[in-house]
Protein backbone atom coordinates (compact mmCIF):
# COMPACT_ATOMS: atom_id res chain seq x y z
CA UNK A 1 0.00 0.00 0.00
CA UNK A 2 1.25 3.46 -0.84
CA UNK A 3 0.26 6.82 0.55
CA UNK A 4 -2.08 7.34 -2.42
CA UNK A 5 -3.94 4.10 -1.61
CA UNK A 6 -4.16 5.14 2.02
CA UNK A 7 -5.62 8.53 1.09
CA UNK A 8 -8.08 6.79 -1.21
CA UNK A 9 -9.40 4.51 1.53
CA UNK A 10 -9.51 7.19 4.21
CA UNK A 11 -11.44 9.56 1.95
CA UNK A 12 -14.12 6.89 1.41
CA UNK A 13 -14.49 6.13 5.10
CA UNK A 14 -14.37 9.75 6.25
CA UNK A 15 -16.55 10.99 3.41
CA UNK A 16 -14.07 13.69 2.47
CA UNK A 17 -12.57 14.65 -0.86
CA UNK A 18 -9.22 13.17 -1.79
CA UNK A 19 -7.68 16.62 -1.63
CA UNK A 20 -8.90 17.22 1.92
CA UNK A 21 -7.84 13.76 2.95
CA UNK A 22 -4.40 14.25 1.48
CA UNK A 23 -3.92 17.37 3.60
CA UNK A 24 -4.94 15.46 6.70
CA UNK A 25 -2.73 12.44 6.00
CA UNK A 26 0.22 14.73 5.26
CA UNK A 27 -0.46 16.60 8.49
CA UNK A 28 -0.23 13.36 10.45
CA UNK A 29 3.12 12.27 9.02
CA UNK A 30 4.52 15.82 9.05
CA UNK A 31 3.66 16.14 12.72
CA UNK A 32 5.34 12.87 13.56
CA UNK A 33 8.43 14.04 11.68
CA UNK A 34 8.41 17.42 13.43
CA UNK A 35 8.11 15.84 16.84
CA UNK A 36 11.03 13.54 16.06
CA UNK A 37 13.21 16.34 14.78
CA UNK A 38 12.64 18.14 18.08
CA UNK A 39 13.83 15.00 19.81
CA UNK A 40 10.35 14.07 20.98
CA UNK A 41 9.09 10.54 21.17
CA UNK A 42 5.86 9.67 19.38
CA UNK A 43 3.78 6.99 21.02
CA UNK A 44 0.83 5.46 19.22
CA UNK A 45 -0.91 2.92 21.43
CA UNK A 46 -1.11 -0.55 19.96
CA UNK A 47 0.77 0.57 16.88
CA UNK A 48 4.21 1.41 18.10
CA UNK A 49 6.48 4.28 18.96
CA UNK A 50 8.89 6.41 17.01
CA UNK A 51 11.98 7.82 18.62
CA UNK A 52 15.39 9.15 17.78
CA UNK A 53 18.57 7.19 18.22
CA UNK A 54 22.00 8.73 18.23
CA UNK A 55 24.85 7.32 16.22
CA UNK A 56 28.36 8.35 17.21
CA UNK A 57 30.82 9.40 14.58
CA UNK A 58 33.00 6.58 13.38
CA UNK A 59 35.66 5.71 10.88
CA UNK A 60 34.19 4.07 7.84
CA UNK A 61 35.68 2.79 4.66
CA UNK A 62 34.81 3.51 1.10
CA UNK A 63 34.02 -0.01 -0.05
CA UNK A 64 35.12 0.76 -3.58
CA UNK A 65 38.51 2.32 -2.94
CA UNK A 66 39.20 1.06 0.57
CA UNK A 67 40.14 4.55 1.71
CA UNK A 68 39.19 5.54 5.24
CA UNK A 69 36.47 8.16 5.64
CA UNK A 70 34.94 9.89 8.64
CA UNK A 71 31.28 9.15 9.18
CA UNK A 72 29.89 12.06 11.20
CA UNK A 73 27.62 11.53 14.18
CA UNK A 74 23.96 11.59 13.31
CA UNK A 75 20.47 10.97 14.53
CA UNK A 76 18.38 8.20 13.06
CA UNK A 77 14.66 7.59 13.41
CA UNK A 78 13.74 4.32 15.07
CA UNK A 79 10.39 2.58 15.13
CA UNK A 80 9.55 0.11 17.84
CA UNK A 81 6.63 -2.09 16.89
CA UNK A 82 3.81 -2.15 19.44
CA UNK A 83 2.78 -5.38 21.08
CA UNK A 84 -0.60 -5.61 19.39
CA UNK A 85 0.87 -4.98 15.96
CA UNK A 86 3.76 -7.36 16.53
CA UNK A 87 1.34 -10.14 17.42
CA UNK A 88 -0.92 -9.33 14.50
CA UNK A 89 1.95 -9.49 11.99
CA UNK A 90 3.13 -12.83 13.31
CA UNK A 91 -0.37 -14.34 13.53
CA UNK B 1 3.59 13.09 21.47
CA UNK B 2 0.56 10.84 21.46
CA UNK B 3 -2.36 10.16 19.19
CA UNK B 4 -4.24 12.97 20.91
CA UNK B 5 -1.65 15.52 19.73
CA UNK B 6 -2.09 14.26 16.20
CA UNK B 7 -5.86 14.68 16.54
CA UNK B 8 -5.33 18.29 17.64
CA UNK B 9 -3.01 18.95 14.70
CA UNK B 10 -5.65 17.59 12.32
CA UNK B 11 -8.36 19.63 14.02
CA UNK B 12 -6.34 22.76 13.26
CA UNK B 13 -7.40 22.25 9.64
CA UNK B 14 -10.99 23.11 10.49
CA UNK B 15 -12.35 19.72 11.47
CA UNK B 16 -14.21 19.12 14.70
CA UNK B 17 -12.38 17.27 17.44
CA UNK B 18 -14.65 14.28 16.93
CA UNK B 19 -14.12 14.20 13.16
CA UNK B 20 -10.37 14.58 13.54
CA UNK B 21 -10.26 11.75 15.99
CA UNK B 22 -12.16 9.44 13.67
CA UNK B 23 -9.96 10.33 10.70
CA UNK B 24 -6.76 9.67 12.66
CA UNK B 25 -8.23 6.37 13.86
CA UNK B 26 -9.10 5.34 10.30
CA UNK B 27 -5.61 6.12 9.06
CA UNK B 28 -4.05 3.74 11.57
CA UNK B 29 -6.88 1.20 11.18
CA UNK B 30 -6.26 1.01 7.45
CA UNK B 31 -2.53 0.60 7.93
CA UNK B 32 -3.25 -2.08 10.53
CA UNK B 33 -5.48 -4.02 8.18
CA UNK B 34 -2.82 -3.81 5.52
CA UNK B 35 -0.30 -5.47 7.84
CA UNK B 36 -2.93 -8.05 8.73
CA UNK B 37 -3.07 -9.03 5.06
CA UNK B 38 0.72 -9.23 5.08
CA UNK B 39 1.12 -6.22 2.85
CA UNK B 40 3.88 -3.61 3.08
CA UNK B 41 3.09 0.05 3.56
CA UNK B 42 5.09 2.74 1.83
CA UNK B 43 4.64 6.39 2.73
CA UNK B 44 6.59 8.65 0.40
CA UNK B 45 8.76 11.10 2.33
CA UNK B 46 8.32 9.19 5.56
CA UNK B 47 9.32 5.59 5.29
CA UNK B 48 8.58 2.04 4.36
CA UNK B 49 7.05 -0.53 6.70
CA UNK B 50 7.98 -4.02 5.62
CA UNK B 51 7.02 -7.43 6.83
CA UNK B 52 10.02 -9.72 6.86
CA UNK B 53 10.10 -13.44 7.32
CA UNK B 54 12.67 -14.75 9.73
CA UNK B 55 13.76 -18.35 9.52
CA UNK B 56 13.93 -20.37 12.71
CA UNK B 57 17.33 -20.41 14.34
CA UNK B 58 19.05 -21.63 17.44
CA UNK B 59 19.34 -19.14 20.21
CA UNK B 60 20.59 -19.24 23.74
CA UNK B 61 18.89 -18.22 26.92
CA UNK B 62 21.37 -15.59 28.11
CA UNK B 63 20.51 -16.30 31.73
CA UNK B 64 20.90 -20.06 31.82
CA UNK B 65 23.03 -20.54 28.71
CA UNK B 66 20.78 -23.32 27.48
CA UNK B 67 20.22 -23.63 23.77
CA UNK B 68 16.68 -23.07 22.57
CA UNK B 69 14.96 -22.96 19.24
CA UNK B 70 13.74 -19.55 18.08
CA UNK B 71 10.78 -20.36 15.84
CA UNK B 72 10.30 -18.92 12.37
CA UNK B 73 8.33 -15.70 12.55
CA UNK B 74 7.26 -12.61 10.73
CA UNK B 75 8.42 -9.25 11.97
CA UNK B 76 7.66 -5.71 10.98
CA UNK B 77 10.52 -3.38 10.17
CA UNK B 78 10.55 0.33 9.47
CA UNK B 79 12.97 1.81 7.00
CA UNK B 80 12.98 5.60 7.22
CA UNK B 81 13.00 7.44 3.91
CA UNK B 82 15.81 9.74 2.90
CA UNK B 83 13.58 12.77 3.46
CA UNK B 84 12.78 11.78 7.03
CA UNK B 85 16.43 11.11 7.86
CA UNK B 86 17.42 14.47 6.45
CA UNK B 87 14.73 16.38 8.32
CA UNK B 88 15.76 14.77 11.56
CA UNK B 89 19.38 15.75 11.11
CA UNK B 90 18.81 19.32 10.01
CA UNK B 91 16.86 20.11 13.18
CA UNK B 92 18.27 22.89 15.30
CA UNK B 93 17.83 21.61 18.81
Amino acid sequence: MTKADLIDEVSKIANMTKKETETIVNTIFDNITDALSKGDKVELRGFGSFRIRHRNSRKGRNPKTGSSVDVPQKRVPFFKVGKRLRELVNA
Amino acid sequence: MTKNDLVNAVAAHGLSKRQSSSVVESVFDIIFRCFERGEDVKIVGFGHFRIRKKASRRGRNPQTGESIEITARRVLTFKPSKGLKQRINTATS
